[in-house]
Order: structure tokens, then sequence, then C-alpha cells
């Protein structure tokens, strides 16, 4: 039987341009534990490709693409059954609707999954307050969050409730959370991990980086060490700039030193 | 040659039209399709689906009836008129106001289209809608995250374990296939009286059929004086 644990690959098959060209590559294969970045204007179908790969889509978008598992096309219950689904997808979406406590949410969520571990409940929580600066409690309504904290706890959800082996994160950096920390709780459990992102830092962070325009995938690109002087640049002006941001929240004003670098 | 009856239900602005056009999209041209709506006031979905998929429509207006009640009088004439235009199928989408009530019959092919944006109770609050129906239609997943999904598919388990749930983004087609599936399969529509799955609401009210005159003893039917513990019933 196959089930979310025993998932080796997934081929996206090309599709469509929005006037209806086909799309320029054959195809694209994420393995166990590999870290894509997608880029491109806004517009340019970054969301849509994620959003294919969650739906595990079968021509039935507006992209048109086929998404493999194992090389085959999926099995309905991956398609139908949460519990079966081998992959959490953290949109872009900001407002959670529902009129649950977070403490509710979650326990349905578990129930969706067919989990009976209570524990994990608690521990999203704590996973959730370690993203975001204002912690989270289990008692609070979900739709009164903050954007920052119900993105947090969408991603502490996929890494500890949906736990699947594949993450597809839409603008991680958007809504003020500490990135950074979702990166390194990533890379440690080693998940499948796919950023669609307008962030320097964390497109250089992946191996492999798709670069979308009108709709279509235009180039893929593997810059292996290629980028490895201006990726350290990178993190250094990404680390400046994050102090900056705390010191800026907490309240301080920032003055320029005579040397100019520091603040 | 009878045509498959396909019933679609679902509060307003749920998608349910979008759904229609999903169908008609997957049955057309090969299956000759007759649509109705009942709607209260206004509708212009049988103008619109008549234009761009040139198929026969017609459209009731409940006006002071229960748009459901409306369904159930002329539901067996549309569907003698769908066979007179030999259509394959006739799609009947409803106004789906009150939530109390089903408009599915039993030789129907019953759709309750709900969108994923509701409440999480409201698959609680509709839940007639959603027992008596073949499938669940949850429209507009791609407005909600992937978790929030689950916890509203997971609120409808609630009200039935059963039923099919499909859940879609209706305007692109998204998992349509597996709707699909299930009418590409629907067996002919059977000859035999037609019944509405779900009990309808007591028929109590003559206020309703009409009657203003206050004071109970104008009233039958089940009345209620002032000091009387209970609900009486008073024949005409």
């Amino acid at each position: 039987m196959t089930s979310s644990n025993s998932i080796l690959s997934i081929t996206v098959l090309p599709g469509k341009s929005k006037n209806g060209t086909a799309e320029n590559f054959s195809e694209i294969i994420l393995s166990p534990g590999d870290v894509l970045s997608i880029v491109g204007a806004t517009g340019s179908g970054k969301t849509a490709f994620i959003n294919d790969i969650e739906v595990l889509a079968q021509g039935d978008t507006v992209t048109g693409r086929i998404i493999l598992v194992n090389g085959q096309n999926p099995p309905d219950d991956f398609i139908r059954d949460p519990s079966k689904k081998p992959i959490a997808m953290i949109t872009q979406n900001t407002k959670c609707l529902a009129d649950l406590t977070v403490h509710e949410f979650l326990e349905m969520h578990l129930r969706s999954r067919k989990i009976s571990d209570i524990s994990l409940l608690e521990k999203t929580i704590q996973t959730a307050n370690k993203f975001t600066g204002e912690k989270i409690a289990a008692g609070m309504r979900i739709c009164s969050l903050s954007g920052g904290q119900t993105r947090s706890l969408f991603i502490a959800d996929a890494v500890i409730i949906s736990n699947t082996p594949i993450i597809l994160l839409d603008e991680l950096e958007n809504a003020g959370i500490f990135k950074e920390k979702v990166i390194e709780e990533l890379r440690q459990l080693r998940k499948t991990t796919i950023f669609v992102t307008h962030d320097p830092y964390v497109a250089l962070l992946t191996d492999r980086r798709i670069v979308m325009e009108n709709g279509t995938v235009k180039c893929i690109l593997e810059p292996g060490d290629l980028e490895k002087d201006v990726l350290f640049r990178i993190s250094e002006i990404d680390k400046e700039l994050s102090a900056m941001r705390e010191r800026i929240r907490g309240g301080e004003l920032l003055f320029e030193n005579k040397g100019g670098t520091s603040v | 040659m009878t045509a498959r009856l396909i019933t679609v239900a679902g509060p307003p602005s749920a998608g349910k039209t979008a759904v229609v056009r999903q169908i008609l999209k997957n049955l057309i041209p090969e299956f000759k399709v007759a649509y109705l709506k009942i709607d209260v006031v206004q509708a212009w979905e049988d103008e619109e689906l008549a234009e761009e998929f040139h198929i026969p429509t017609k459209k009731v207006y409940s006006g002071d009836m229960c748009p459901d009640h409306t369904g159930i009088l002329v539901l067996q004439d549309a569907v003698e008129w769908a066979n007179s235009v030999d259509a394959d199928y006739l799609i009947y989408e409803s106004a789906g106001l009150c939530l109390r009530c089903t408009p599915y019959t039993t030789h129907s092919f019953g759709l309750c289209v709900v969108p994923a944006v509701s409440g999480m109770h409201t698959p609680l609050k509709m839940a007639p809608m959603i027992t008596f129906a073949d499938a669940v239609i949850v429209t507009k997943i791609d407005l909600v995250s992937q978790a929030e999904k689950e916890v509203f598919r997971e609120a409808i388990r609630q009200v039935s374990s059963e039923t099919d749930i499909i859940e879609t983004d209706a305007l692109a087609g998204t998992n349509m296939r597996y709707l699909m599936k299930r009418i590409f399969e629907l067996s002919e529509t059977r000859n035999d009286a037609d019944q509405l799955r779900g009990s309808p609401p007591l028929g109590v009210c003559t206020v309703c059929i009409g009657k203003k005159d206050v004071g109970w003893q104008n009233h039958f039917g089940v009345i209620r004086p002032l000091d009387a513990p209970d609900t009486l019933f008073r024949g005409e």
C-alpha cells in the first residue's frame, strides 16, 4: 500500500501559458529533502505552481499541469482524504475564517488527519510561538489572530500535525514572522520544501530556483557553489536588517555610526 | 428516454451556478442538457446558461411561495418538458434559502454546494441539506488555507460521516472529475412516482396560508391559547 511515508518523488509535467502556448520544460522532479524556490514577478504564476502540487492537479487547474507521485498518477485518496495527503501548503492567506478557538481548530485538524495523539496540539502552539513575536494561546479565537500569528500557526500545523514529507510555503517572508527560524526548523526535519519568494536570501538558500514568467516556467537554475560568496554577503545583510527590524519594533531610534556600517 | 435529474441545492452565492457550468462543460456536446432555475424574486442564470451553452432553460419565480415548495409542485412538469426536448439530463438549481428543507427527490442526484469560506458551524446549521445529499461540493477552496479546508471537511463529517465530499475551485474546475464520474454513471430516472427525500416542515400555519385574523379561535390545525400548557390540535 502506498502511504504518505513512502513518497519518493513528485513529478510536475508541463501545462500551458495564459495565452495557451505549451510550457518549455519536459518535467520537474522533486526528490525527498529537495529544497527549491520559485521566483518571478507578481502575477507570473508562482502561487499557481505550488497550488498545482497541493491539489495534485490532473490537468484540471488553470495551468493545465499534471502532477505525478512516484512517476504515476496519484491514487484518489491522496487527493480526497486529508489523512493520506502527503503535502501541506501554507498559502499567503493570513486570515483564518474559522469561528473556533486555536484549541478547537487544531483538535478538529487532528481528527481530520485521524491522529489521536492530543499532545501534538500543545506542541503545535509551542512551535508556532517560536516563529512569532506575540505569543499565541490555546484559548484565543483563531479569527482574531494577527496575520503573523495565523501564518506561524499554519506553518507549525503543517510541520507537526500534517507532518507531511512535502511542504509548500507561499511568501514566507511576509507577515513579519521569524523566517530564519522556520527555515531552520524545516531543514532539521529534512522536508521536501518549496519556497515561493521575493526574498533574495530565501531564494539563494535553496538548491534549485524555478523562474516564472507569464504563467509558465521560464527556466530552472541550479547554481551549485556559483553564488556562494553572494549568499554569504546576503546573509550578513539579512542579519543586519533583522537586527534593525527588531530594534525598530522595540521602539528604538536608530542612528548611523561614523563608520557607517552598524546601527 | 427519460432525462436524468440532478438537483443542485445550497445557500445563495455558494457557487451553485459555477458548479452547474462545470457540469455543462463536461456533458456538452456529447449529451443534451435542460436547465431549470427556481428563485424567489430575481434570477438570470437561465438566460446566461442558455446563451453560453445553447441549451433549453426555464425559470420559475416562486414569489410569495417557498421556492422549494414551488420546486415540488413544478418538478414533474419540468421532467416532462426535459423529455419533450430530448434532454439526457435535467439540472434543477434551487434557491436554497432557509436550509430547513431539502429539494432532493428520491429519483434525483442531489448535490449540496457549500463554500469553504462558510463558518465552521454552517454544516450543522444546514444539516438536512448535507445529510440527504448524494455529494457535498465544497467550493472556493482557493480562498482558504489547506488546514482550514481540512477542518471544514471535518465539520461536514460531523454532520454526515458518509456523504461524498468533493472540494473544488469551481471556476477552474479542480477535482470536478470526481463529480463527473458519478454523473456519467447515473442511471435513467425511474418512471414511478418521485418523492421528496427529507420530511418537509409541519404544515401548521394558517397564517402562512393567508388567514390574518387575530385570535386562536379564528384558526385551526395546531393552535395555542395563551394559558394552555402546550399546543393543541383543532380540526377544521
